[in-house]
């Protein structure tokens, strides 16, 4: 595999893969290469089997391949469950002593982690390291840089555990030097650049923060729950308070109460969650107060798959809410976008006083990847209240106050010499209860069609590549993002794709006017439906040639789309 | 400020009679004593009869779901604790639709007051058992008479360590507006459950019913709220004997004192424009 290779880590839960994938990640990051890592792991804390897998090229990358070029097998199980992922010329690091494996196989690299562990660092909790150690060998890494991030990993546990981990790490890098003598698996190490290797979950938490949400609350649920660990872990740093629900349909009603007293708030879920909420959506919309919503999808229905991805909520949070009331969905594709997206929805449920959704998925929330370091400045915190000082002036009132764009102003409770009423039942411009029907009509108005109004101005554009020149556009929103890409820039000129990091209001002027030529349409989508496709059909009426779809809870990879699309071709 | 400070001009929707008129006056009164301006006061409700009750004051209002009060309530002091925050809720709102709410909020302790119209019936949708209606008790619904064990509120607030758990009577609108003054001085989850006769649904527990049977525990200079076993003996007591008055205390610190937030700026008024986040980019290198 010229450029490129890729490792995978499995084992049971519990055995480390997450660490030794950490300081591997830090390590490639530290040779200038670039990596994309992603975790497959079931809903159980201790047992089964997981994975870490890496894939490290020296040109920035942004999905997956199907096939590993190493596994390293830290149990048995590991050895058979992986044996077919393998790519061609892949090697199985195993320590077959320990695992127990008698036959000999030509695609073995049998390394002695356990007993290294154990003669050197005194506990079979050293495996991890010597398989860093392993690695770094494999990979023709120095031994310097992997001491480094062994160092920084582990300074914490004080020198004496840090000096062990090294003394560990270098019998496997050693070994390893003088017994595998393939070079397969050497890079060239790219410039050291100022990079940052985060998850598309840890993006919208620093977003979230950057933005000034002030008031965080969530019941835990996978795969979600890495944005509240996120925002708490810098929540006395930022002046941010961290709230634990009783349930989801607390936490959503928690973030209003926060949101109509003036702080903006945020709250996150997966589908399940998201069902509990969605009455408390219709509240936002109902009483325009804003909130940021999260949903990060995983396979349902009802339980489903809890650690696995899927994007199957399209329909739902399109729909969600009883009533009709204007919300906006963003749909970001990478771990920037999870950042700027996530500014982006923060700024826009306050101007427009309306709920506004981050529809993710358990691959971009546990994927990683090496990027640019945020531009802070790309998008400013824009606060659309009556101020402080402007309170001061501010007579007569009307929360629910009719206006051209449907947006009232917005005044805080205290800070004006007034008193703001908002209400779930309909009301009129005070914010008092009414069953008047002309009053009904002028506040639907302002909550739909005005609102949407100007929602439609400011839509997060879609992403094209190759419309014009490809022979077929693969179309697909969210986590879809890196594989679209990269599989457009290795077929030539044959693919091109388009990648909508917003859902609704849908795009639908430039989508028909980006794809007004294009030859053959294909969405790529994880879900059974294909409800990218029928809401293409429904806002564009444009003809799609078929869908792509991915349903058994993994995401797609480069090898999995391209062989779908020979169906089509 | 006075009593007409607090006045709204929203018309009043209760029947001519309602028990929820003697709240509405002891809140007034109770606000008014404390010198709290109508600006520097959230009424948080849900929905029922008692939701609809700050509309028909002069403060501010979030008036919410079915069972959602509290949540909104507590948070809305949380990011701003500057606010006085009040729930106006109903036995079918607060301990049925909102029963888990409830609970955890007592165990959060967020310095909110919440208060009950317990009318022991569903007013808003015309007659059916509550939560806290006497077995027996014939219903459009319940056409055999109630059979579920009723919810003893006091007592439940008790064994979750509630620091003011208090019982009012609506028609005794100065003895509820001192209870209403002290769980809002109470620092922390107050609980007041208002006796409040439903005079369309509710022929069992009237005016007469309550009357007869009330007395103010308080009276007896003996007994001492701060004593959680005798307040759990006085809280189970219903029937022939209902006592009223501030039944448990606890000093315990609040939300605010344990998260810290009572010691920083209210986090209404934090700048967020130029948050810098810069310095958590070491922790990703």
């Amino acid at each position: 595999m010229p450029n490129e290779f890729t490792i995978k880590i499995a084992g049971e839960a519990g055995q480390g893969m997450q660490t030794i994938g950490a300081v591997l990640s830090r390590l490639y990051k530290k040779a200038g290469l670039h990596i994309f890592a992603n975790q497959d792991y079931m809903s159980r804390v201790r047992g089964g089997n997981n994975f870490f897998q890496l894939r490290v090229s020296e040109k920035p990358v942004f999905t997956l391949r199907q096939k590993a070029d190493i596994v390293v097998a830290l149990d048995k199980k590991s050895v058979t469950l992986h044996k077919a992922g393998l790519s061609d010329k892949g090697i199985m690091v195993l320590d077959r002593k320990q695992s127990g494996i008698l036959q000999a196989d030509s695609s073995f690299f049998d390394v002695a982690l356990h007993e290294w562990a154990v003669s050197i660092g005194g506990s079979d909790i050293f495996i991890n390291t010597a398989a860093c150690g392993v690695m770094a060998g494999m990979t023709a890494i120095a031994f310097e840089p992997l001491g480094e991030v062994i160092r920084e990993a582990f300074a914490e546990k004080g020198s004496d555990i840090v000096e062990k981990n090294i003394k560990v790490a270098k019998a496997g890098y050693e070994f390893t030097q003088g017994n595998f003598k393939k070079k397969t698996f050497s890079l060239k190490a790219g410039p050291l650049k100022d990079t940052l290797f985060l998850s598309g979950n840890e993006a919208i938490a620093l977003g979230a923060i950057k933005a000034g949400c002030k008031f965080y609350t969530a019941y835990p649920m996978t795969p979600s729950t890495s944005i509240m660990n996120t925002v708490a872990h810098y929540a006395t740093q930022y002046n941010i308070v961290v709230e634990q629900a009783e349930d989801e349909i607390a936490a959503i009603n928690m973030a209003l109460g926060a949101s109509f007293a003036g702080v903006r708030a945020m709250t996150a879920t997966s589908g399940g969650g998201f069902a509990l909420m969605v009455e408390g959506l219709s509240l936002a919309g109902m009483t325009e107060t804003p909130v940021v919503i999260a949903e990060v999808q995983r396979p349902a229905p009802a339980t489903g798959f809890p650690t696995r991805t899927e994007q199957a909520d399209l329909d739902f949070l399109l729909h969600a809410g009883h009533g009709e009331f204007a919300r906006v969905i963003y749909t970001p594709g990478t771990i920037e976008e999870a950042f700027y997206l996530t500014l982006k929805a923060f700024n826009i449920a306050e101007k427009y006083q309306i709920p506004v959704l981050i529809m993710s998925d358990q691959h971009l929330a546990d994927s990683y990847r090496d990027i640019e370091p945020f531009d802070v400045n790309k998008i400013k915190v824009e606060r659309f209240i009556i101020t402080k000082e402007e309170s001061q002036k501010v007579e007569g009132y009307r929360r629910y106050k009719l206006t051209e764009s449907g947006i009232s102003p917005r005044a805080i409770p205290s800070w004006i010499e007034g008193v703001i009423y908002a209400d779930s039942d309909e009301h009129t411009e005070e914010g008092h209860i009414t069953e008047d029907a002309s009053v009904r009509i002028q506040m639907v108005e302002k909550r739909l069609y005005k609102k949407m109004a100007g929602l439609c101005g400011e839509i997060e554009k879609p992403t094209e590549y190759n419309v014009t020149g490809a022979s077929c556009v693969l179309l697909g929103f969210g986590s879809t993002y890196g594989v679209l890409r990269e599989l457009c820039e290795q077929s030539g000129n044959a693919l091109g794709f388009v990648h909508f990091p917003q859902v609704w209001p849908f795009p639908s002027k430039e989508t028909n006017q980006i794809l007004k030529d294009a030859k053959k349409i294909i969405t790529v989508e994880n879900n059974a439906l294909g409800q990218l496709a029928r809401l293409l059909k429904r806002e564009c009426a444009i003809r799609i040639h078929g869908s792509i779809l991915r349903f058994d809870g993994r995401p797609f990879d480069l090898e999995y789309v391209d062989a779908q699309l020979k169906k089509y071709s | 400020m006075n009593i007409s400070d607090f006045k709204s001009n929203d018309e009043i929707a209760w029947c001519p009679g309602c028990g929820d008129f003697g709240i509405l006056t002891s809140l007034k009164k109770a606000l008014v004593a404390l010198g709290k301006k109508p600006k520097d006061v959230l009424l948080v409700s849900g929905i029922g009869q008692a939701a609809k009750l700050p509309h028909y004051i002069q403060s501010n209002c979030f008036n919410g779901l079915h069972g959602r009060a509290i949540p909104p309530a507590a948070a809305a002091k949380i990011a701003n604790r500057n606010l006085t925050v009040i729930v106006t809720t109903g036995d079918g709102d607060c301990y049925g639709e909102g029963g888990n709410h409830f609970m955890h909020n007592i165990r959060r302790n967020v310095d909110i007051t919440v208060i009950v119209h317990n009318n022991q019936i569903y007013g808003l949708t015309k007659g059916q058992a509550s939560p806290t209606t006497d077995p027996g008790y014939e219903t459009k619904v319940q056409t055999g008479g109630v059979i579920l064990e009723p919810l003893h509120p006091l007592e439940m607030a008790i064994a979750l360590g509630c620091g003011f758990v208090a019982r009012g009577y609506s028609a005794d609108t100065e003895h509820l507006s001192r209870l209403i003054i002290e769980g809002i001085t109470h620092k922390g989850f107050a609980l007041i459950d208002v006796l409040q006769p439903c005079v369309t649904f509710n022929k069992k527990n009237t005016y007469e019913w309550y009357g007869k049977r009330i007395y103010k525990v308080n009276d007896d200079p003996a007994y001492d709220p701060h004593d959680k076993t005798a307040a759990y003996q006085k809280a189970c007591e219903w029937g022939e004997r209902i006592p009223l008055g501030i039944i448990y205390r606890a000093d315990k610190p609040s939300y605010e004192d344990k998260s810290g937030i009572s010691r920083m700026p209210a986090l209404v008024e934090t700048e967020i424009n130029n948050i810098d986040i810069a310095p958590t980019f070491k922790d990703f290198r």
